[in-house]
């Protein structure tokens, strides 16, 4: 096997890593008898896979900010958006089992008195359609926006602080009740999903196994397009976007790209996280969500790819940790890891690793040290 | 403790019992003990003409079903019940009048048309308080509903009324009150006039009722001064919409032009900005506190006192910041910009640690308060007014710091070509840490300034932080005049958009205008033009 290819030897570390989990945790939590200490509490088993969904997210800010230079304060936006989508098919599979036992509207239109399901409900009901729209809302949004962005060339921080802004607009607007997507209680009290209850350990397990799967899947698309010519027009631009451009390649394309795919992964990403935590509601918008997903990257590594995941992951399970046992000091651990990150990690923990190894050699990605672009 | 409530008491009793004689009061209560509704109604109108205040407790009893009348002696009284037992109140003196059996008692009842009078005849009555506001919420409610039956009281009321604000608003109940009565037409031609000369909102929604269903002339009269109403008001609520959104623009320009320096000057993202905000805010808190405890007497100064305090305090705390973070950050913006957040969390969770979760309360001095009345149709508070001057102020100061002193002059240098200033003998590096400390400072004062308008909390900052970095963006950075017309634009825009739009869509349309805007002119209404903008 080359070592520079798609499964170079980090790659298929990190794949080996996910197709482990995505075997063992379903088995230690629905094969092994939970008195055993080697069982896996179904609590976990939920929350594992959520960090699986965060890994997505940071996966899919990575393909954008490490490799294109596109530093993105909205994903959480594209996240939302498909955790709504979803959100949406699970409310309408309630049907008549809600508060207020309307067979055809979900319990906080009842509530609010509307008379029909609005035109964007329809269709809902459908699975298949619900995860076309699980794609199609977040990719349309990113396709508009970066349209707009990359044509007029708003790059750098202007584009970060006007994504910041897309997210903040969409998070005051899923606040309205009357955009009917529940206002500020969002979507929750799920039933099942394609007929199964969707709180049994063994649909939980499914989920996380999937979570598991859409991650490689994702891993495995980002580096098939970061490895290709087009992965080196677009580290081109990352590096140095003018000089591109002289070259005749049309930067705004690539651009686009590369953020309606990612747009896409992170929409994967909410959709699979909605049915496992069982609620979506608007402060999944918050920009301070979209500024944590970045600092996933930076801590885990960017331009990794599998580093990003895995800051994703580390972080989370600190923040589960600490939560629990210092809550007020979370905020502040957060706050020093960002400062820290930035001043004395540039490269994160998977250049660190890198640096610890002598496999410099072997690590196909050259790890990035740019001067970002403007 | 107790002699003294006591004491109170007597003395109120005695001011009660020193007040004007309305010699009937007492028997008029009586009867509403009497006979059917029909009379009833009668000895409510009585009560209202006498216009005794001391009967407003009377009427809510019996609105609450709590009036009784004594079967032995035909006397009325409020009463309370507690078991089969009843503690009575004195109506006239409003005073425990012992107790009594149920049975020795008939509730006075009264029926949903009775219910109408009597809420209307307290209106009539709380226009002989002794409190000027609410004798002109009592009139207020007149205006509204315009009900004839509180005309006699109001006539009374009008003779009897000092306060101006408060007659010239009875006045205007009165002409109201005077159109749905039986008086004769002239009478009520007149009544429109005054109407029509006072203009407001209440009285143009009165005329227009009253037009719908009058015989002519006064339907037409009442329909031509609604309308004269109209436009008079639609003038004034332009003027209002301007004076409001040039209200928010300053608070926006209070909030965006320490921003204008730091991002727009020196090209740093700084995302705890908004947290520097809110230390200043703070800093006013701890000032008035601490002003409060030890220095008393001139508490009414301390948000004067806080203003330096609030600029020193955040100023060297931006520069801290400069010194021992953002230093190894220039040239990296994106890298600054997660440091900066990072620094924003540490912030607000200590100032959470410190000061708990929940609002604290800065007071306003006595000359903040009050609001200046042009017309019906226009009126400034004086809060909003300072605020307004204070941000043209800084503005102005800062205008002045940057293109007349030596310092503003380094500062300018140094921005624009820093090996040339260097080789000039400007020490770039300090040059960095004043302005990055200044810009702070400034954010410093902007909370001062906000603590009038907004809660404190540790949340203080994130309201503010995106507007903020809008209104740099769409002014065009490193220019402090776009600074100005970007944050008046905005505030105007937002505030004519709220009343077709409503407040938060109004605003979800100003950020995806300025979204827009920005593709269309990535560097903002005034771009710096030159070729070092490019570098």
């Amino acid at each position: 096997m080359a070592n520079t290819g798609i499964f170079n030897r980090s790659a298929l570390v990190f794949l080996f890593a996910l197709g482990l989990a995505a075997v063992a945790v379903p088995l230690l939590n629905l094969v092994v008898p939970s008195e055993n200490v080697l069982h896996l509490p179904d609590y976990l088993v939920t929350l594992l896979g959520k960090y699986l969904c965060f890994a997505l997210l940071a996966l899919s800010v990575d393909l954008v900010w490490g490799f294109c230079g596109i530093l993105s304060l909205g994903h959480g936006a594209f996240f939302a958006l498909g955790g709504y989508a979803m959100g949406m098919y699970l409310m309408r599979q309630i049907g008549a089992r809600g508060v207020y036992g309307n067979p055809n509207l979900p319990d906080f239109m009842v509530f609010l008195n509307w008379p029909s399901l609005p035109w964007y409900w329809q269709g809902f009901e459908f699975f298949p359609f619900a995860m076309v729209m699980v794609l199609l809302a977040p990719g349309l949004l990113a396709l508009v926006f970066g349209w707009f962005a990359f044509r007029s060339r708003v790059t750098g921080v202007y584009l970060s602080i006007i994504t910041q802004a897309m997210t903040y607009a969409l998070l005051l607007a899923f606040f309205r009740n009357d955009m009917g997507f529940g206002g500020n209680n969002g979507l929750t009290d799920f039933k099942d999903i394609l007929g199964f209850n969707i709180q049994a350990a063994g649909v939980r397990a499914v989920l996380f196994s999937l979570s598991a799967l859409a991650v490689g899947l994702c891993f495995i698309a980002a580096r098939g397009i970061v490895l290709s010519k087009l992965g080196l027009v677009i580290a081109g631009i990352r590096d140095a976007e003018p000089r591109v451009r002289f070259l005749g390649y049309r930067a705004e394309h690539y651009k686009l790209f590369v953020f309606v795919v990612s747009a896409l992964m992170a929409g994967i990403a909410g959709a699979l996280y909605v049915p496992q935590v069982g609620i979506i509601n608007p402060s999944e918008f918050a920009p301070a969500n979209s500024i944590e997903a970045v600092i996933w990257v930076a801590f885990g590594g960017r331009g990794t790819l599998w580093g990003a995941a895995l800051g994703a992951i580390v972080i989370n399970a600190a923040k589960s940790w600490f939560t629990g046992a210092l809550p007020e000091a979370w905020l502040y651990v957060l706050g020093f890891l960002f400062i820290a990150v930035t001043l004395f990690m540039p490269k994160g923990l998977a250049g660190s690793f890198a640096g610890w190894s002598n496999l410099k050699k072997t690590s196909a990605t050259p790890l990035p040290t740019p001067e970002m672009a403007e | 403790m107790r002699a003294t409530v006591f004491g109170l008491v007597m003395l109120v009793c005695l001011l009660a019992g020193l007040g004007p004689a309305f010699a009937g009061t007492a028997e008029l209560v009586n009867a509403l003990g009497q006979g059917d509704f029909k009379s009833r109604e009668q000895a409510i109108t009585a009560l209202v003409v006498s216009g005794d205040a001391t009967a407003v407790p009377v009427l809510d009893a019996l609105e609450a079903g709590n009036l009784f009348l004594r079967k032995t002696d035909q006397h009325v009284f409020i009463g309370k019940a507690d078991g089969d037992t009843l503690s009575l109140i004195d109506p006239a003196t409003n005073q425990p009048a012992g107790t009594g059996q149920k049975f020795e008692f008939e509730k006075i009842k009264i029926n949903n048309a009775l219910r109408g009078i009597i809420s209307n005849a307290k209106g009539g009555l709380t226009l002989f308080s002794a409190d000027a506001a609410t004798r002109r919420s009592a009139a207020a409610t007149i205006l509204k509903s315009g009900d004839a039956a509180s005309l006699d009281a109001l006539e009374k009321a009008i003779a009897a009324e000092k306060d101006a604000p408060t007659l010239a608003l009875m006045i205007e109940a009165h002409a109201a009150a005077l159109l749905n009565s039986q008086r004769p037409d002239a009478e009520k031609l007149s009544a429109i006039d005054a109407l029509k000369k006072e203009g407001s909102r209440d009285s143009s929604a009165l005329l227009v009722q009253l037009g719908s269903n009058a015989q002519e002339p006064i339907k037409s009269a009442a329909l031509a001064a609604a309308s004269s109403i109209e436009n008079g008001l639609a003038a004034w609520s332009f003027a209002q919409n301007i004076w409001y959104g040039l209200s928010l623009g300053s608070v926006l320009l209070l909030a965006a032009i320490g921003l204008a320096i730091t991002f727009g000057v020196m090209g740093i993202i700084n995302m705890a900005h908004g947290e520097l905000v809110m230390v200043g805010a703070y800093t006013a808190y701890v000032v008035q506190q601490t002003i409060a405890a030890r220095f008393p007497g001139v508490q009414n100064e301390a948000l004067l006192i806080s203003i330096p305090g609030a600029f020193i305090v955040t100023g060297l705390l931006g520069m801290a910041i400069e010194r021992c973070i953002i230093r190894f950050l220039y040239g990296r913006p994106l890298e600054t910009l997660l440091a900066t957040s990072g620094l924003s969390l540490i912030l607000q969770q200590a100032i959470r640690s410190i000061f708990g979760p929940t609002n604290k309360e800065v007071s306003a001095p006595s000359w903040m308060s009050g609001a200046i009345n042009i017309t019906a149709g226009l009126s400034f508070t004086v809060n909003r007014i300072t605020i307004m001057i204070f941000s043209v102020a800084i503005f102005a100061a800062l205008m002045l710091l940057m293109k007349r002193s030596s310092l503003g002059l380094q500062m300018r240098s140094v921005t624009q070509n820093r090996p040339m200033a260097r080789a000039m003998g400007i020490r770039a590096a300090w040059i960095d840490t004043l302005t990055f400390g200044l810009g702070s400072g400034i954010a410093g004062l902007a909370g001062v300034a906000l603590t009038q308008i907004d809660n404190v909390s540790p949340n203080l900052g994130q309201n503010y932080i995106i507007d903020s970095f809008l209104v740099v963006v769409f002014g065009g950075v490193g220019n402090l005049w776009g600074t100005l017309a970007g944050a008046l634009t905005l505030g105007i825009a937002n505030k004519f958009l709220e009343p077709f739009a409503g407040a938060v869509l109004g605003k979800i349309i100003i950020l995806v205008g300025v979204i827009l805007f920005i593709q269309k002119k990535p560097r903002g209404l005034f771009a710096l033009k030159g070729r070092w903008v490019e570098t």
